[in-house]
């Protein structure tokens, strides 16, 4: 399923790509939401690679808001982890595309999510495991939405991460207004006061992410809250 | 008297020293005996604080990375509060942990309901793949948890417990070892619960099997004590009928009954001690005596 040669796909064929896939269209909000954080994230910063897949030092991206996978399975489309001609299996008995992702069936998912809240806390451990190997380079990202971001779990992992200093540690969280009582005074404040680096960017504008994402954090780790139309706008 | 925990603690801290893909994970509680190892290996000993939830999810990631984490707190925290990552952080994400729990079904009476945690093996079972180690004694403690630490990225319970039996067995990891022979029947003492059977049936023409591992059940050790006459007793120190299913696959093919007996589902609202609640359970040598004996007769 893994090819080693160039992708020959681009931002826009991502629309095409997710257009090969149909079943799970309830999620079609949580699935567009997410797309272009995805594309710069696997585009232009993520060191990882069909080829580097089990590298030990490679970039590590757990996607936590397993829901809606439609534009992660494209982007991984696009660049090769898997072949586009999967894709119109979607959530068949033999895929290896389910409407919640598996680390086991998909090269290059690092996580098998769906359930809530587990991502983050995955990524600590994750984080933790490579600095207590030596690995210091390689850089750990997960994405969350904000109504994933109710979930008490992931209250224990950044309180956890900010006093633990885990600098090689990157939370995405994608705010398209889902959480049913929203943050006051946004996402990142929650972050913020349990140490870690923020940005609030809009998360359609490509450039505003990839400054983000690189920002430079030292010591502490980093959230890019990228904030997108509202769900049901 | 030493403890299981004390030994464990002992151990995983010498492991921690000899074997760099182990790591170490806790929840405030234990941190004291993982003192010494947590200055030596400060990035192999995390405390993630009072987060049970994440301690588990810690684990699962530490796994991702290729270490083989040994998470510890009391069973009612390692097992129950954090179930969905027990089943999601680690089984589906097809990597492994040992989870090595304390306080059991009834190590702190006085601690009530909160602090008991009897169904623990049973929640297990509802998962694939879990090794699950239930020591009588410290020694035993000690060599099931240097075999789980070796145990490649299997998923390893290991319930420690303050109830224990005086001398250890002599275990083998997976098998059920013959304590005593006899022709009416045989009795499965599982872990802490040896020192009350062998009292029990000291009168009793019967064969007395010893378990420190559970799961996998061995089978044809069961099999191949209950002869002709099929007539087995489980005895466990967690909920009673943990392992009739186990029990009843392995005879499956030959007549048998099985006598479950341990720990109560229903909530016992009372503190004490650890023999009050083992009478009160029908778990001490008397109570034991009645019903094993009224079963075989």
């Amino acid at each position: 399923m893994t090819t080693e040669t160039p992708s020959r796909y681009g931002f826009a064929d991502l629309p095409g790509l997710m257009g090969l896939m149909t079943g799970d269209e309830k999620h079609g909000p949580a699935a567009t939401s997410t797309l272009d954080a995805l594309w710069v994230l696997h585009d232009r910063v993520l060191r990882v690679s069909p080829a580097t897949a089990d590298a030990q030092d490679r970039d590590r991206f757990l996607l936590s808001k397993g829901h809606g996978p439609m534009a992660y399975y494209a982007v991984l489309a696009a660049k090769g982890f898997l072949a586009a001609e999967v894709l119109p299996s979607f959530g068949s008995y033999d895929s290896p595309l389910g409407h919640h992702p598996d680390r086991l069936l998909v090269p290059g998912v690092e996580i098998a999510s769906g359930s809530l809240g587990h991502g983050l806390p995955l990524a600590v451990g994750t984080a933790l495991g490579l600095r207590a190997q030596g690995l210091t380079d390689p850089a750990v990202w997960v994405l969350i939405g904000d109504a994933e971001f109710d979930e008490g779990s992931n209250h224990e992992a950044l309180a956890f991460a900010g006093a633990a200093g885990l600098d090689r540690l990157h939370a995405v969280v994608i705010d398209n207004s889902s959480a049913t009582h929203g943050w006051s005074g946004g996402i990142a404040r929650r972050f913020e006061v349990e140490g870690w680096s923020t940005e609030t960017v809009d998360g359609r504008d490509h450039e505003a992410l990839y400054r983000a994402f690189t920002a430079p954090h030292p010591g502490r780790p980093h959230a890019v809250v990228a904030r997108v139309e509202p769900k049901n706008s | 008297m030493e403890t299981m925990r004390e030994r464990f603690a002992a151990t995983a801290g010498e492991l921690l020293d000899s074997d760099p893909r182990l790591a170490v994970v806790l929840a405030d509680i234990g941190v004291d005996g993982f003192a010494g190892a947590a200055a030596r290996h400060p990035d192999r000993v995390v405390n993630v604080g009072i987060r049970e939830q994440l301690m588990i999810g810690v684990a699962g990631g530490l796994a991702l990375t290729g270490l083989r984490p040994v998470v510890h707190t009391f069973a009612a925290f390692l097992v129950e509060r954090p179930w969905e990552q027990v089943k999601l952080d680690l089984v589906h994400q097809g990597v492994g942990a040992v989870l090595v729990s304390a306080g059991g079904s009834y190590d702190w009476p006085a601690g009530g309901r909160t602090h008991m945690s009897p169904g623990d093996v049973a929640l297990l079972d509802t998962l694939p793949g879990w090794t699950v180690h239930v020591p009588g004694h410290p020694d035993e403690a000690e060599t099931l948890l240097r075999h789980a630490a070796a145990d490649g990225d299997g998923l390893v319970y290991l319930r420690l417990s303050a109830h224990r039996n005086e001398h250890p067995v002599d275990v083998r990891p997976g098998r059920f070892t013959v304590v005593r022979e006899g022709r009416r029947g045989v009795v499965l003492a599982v872990g802490p619960m040896l020192d009350a059977v062998l009292a029990a049936t000291e009168t009793l023409d019967v064969t007395v099997l010893y378990a420190a591992t559970v799961r996998p059940f061995d089978a044809e050790g069961l099999r191949a004590a209950t002869g002709e006459r099929a007539d087995v007793v489980l005895v466990e120190p967690y909920l009673a009928g943990t392992s009739v299913l186990a029990a009843h696959e392995a005879l499956a093919d030959r007549p048998h009954r099985v006598l479950a007996l341990g720990v109560p589902k229903a909530e016992h609202r009372q503190y004490g001690s650890i023999p009050e609640h083992l009478a009160a359970y029908g778990l001490d040598g008397s109570g034991l005596h009645t019903r094993i004996a009224g079963f075989l007769r």
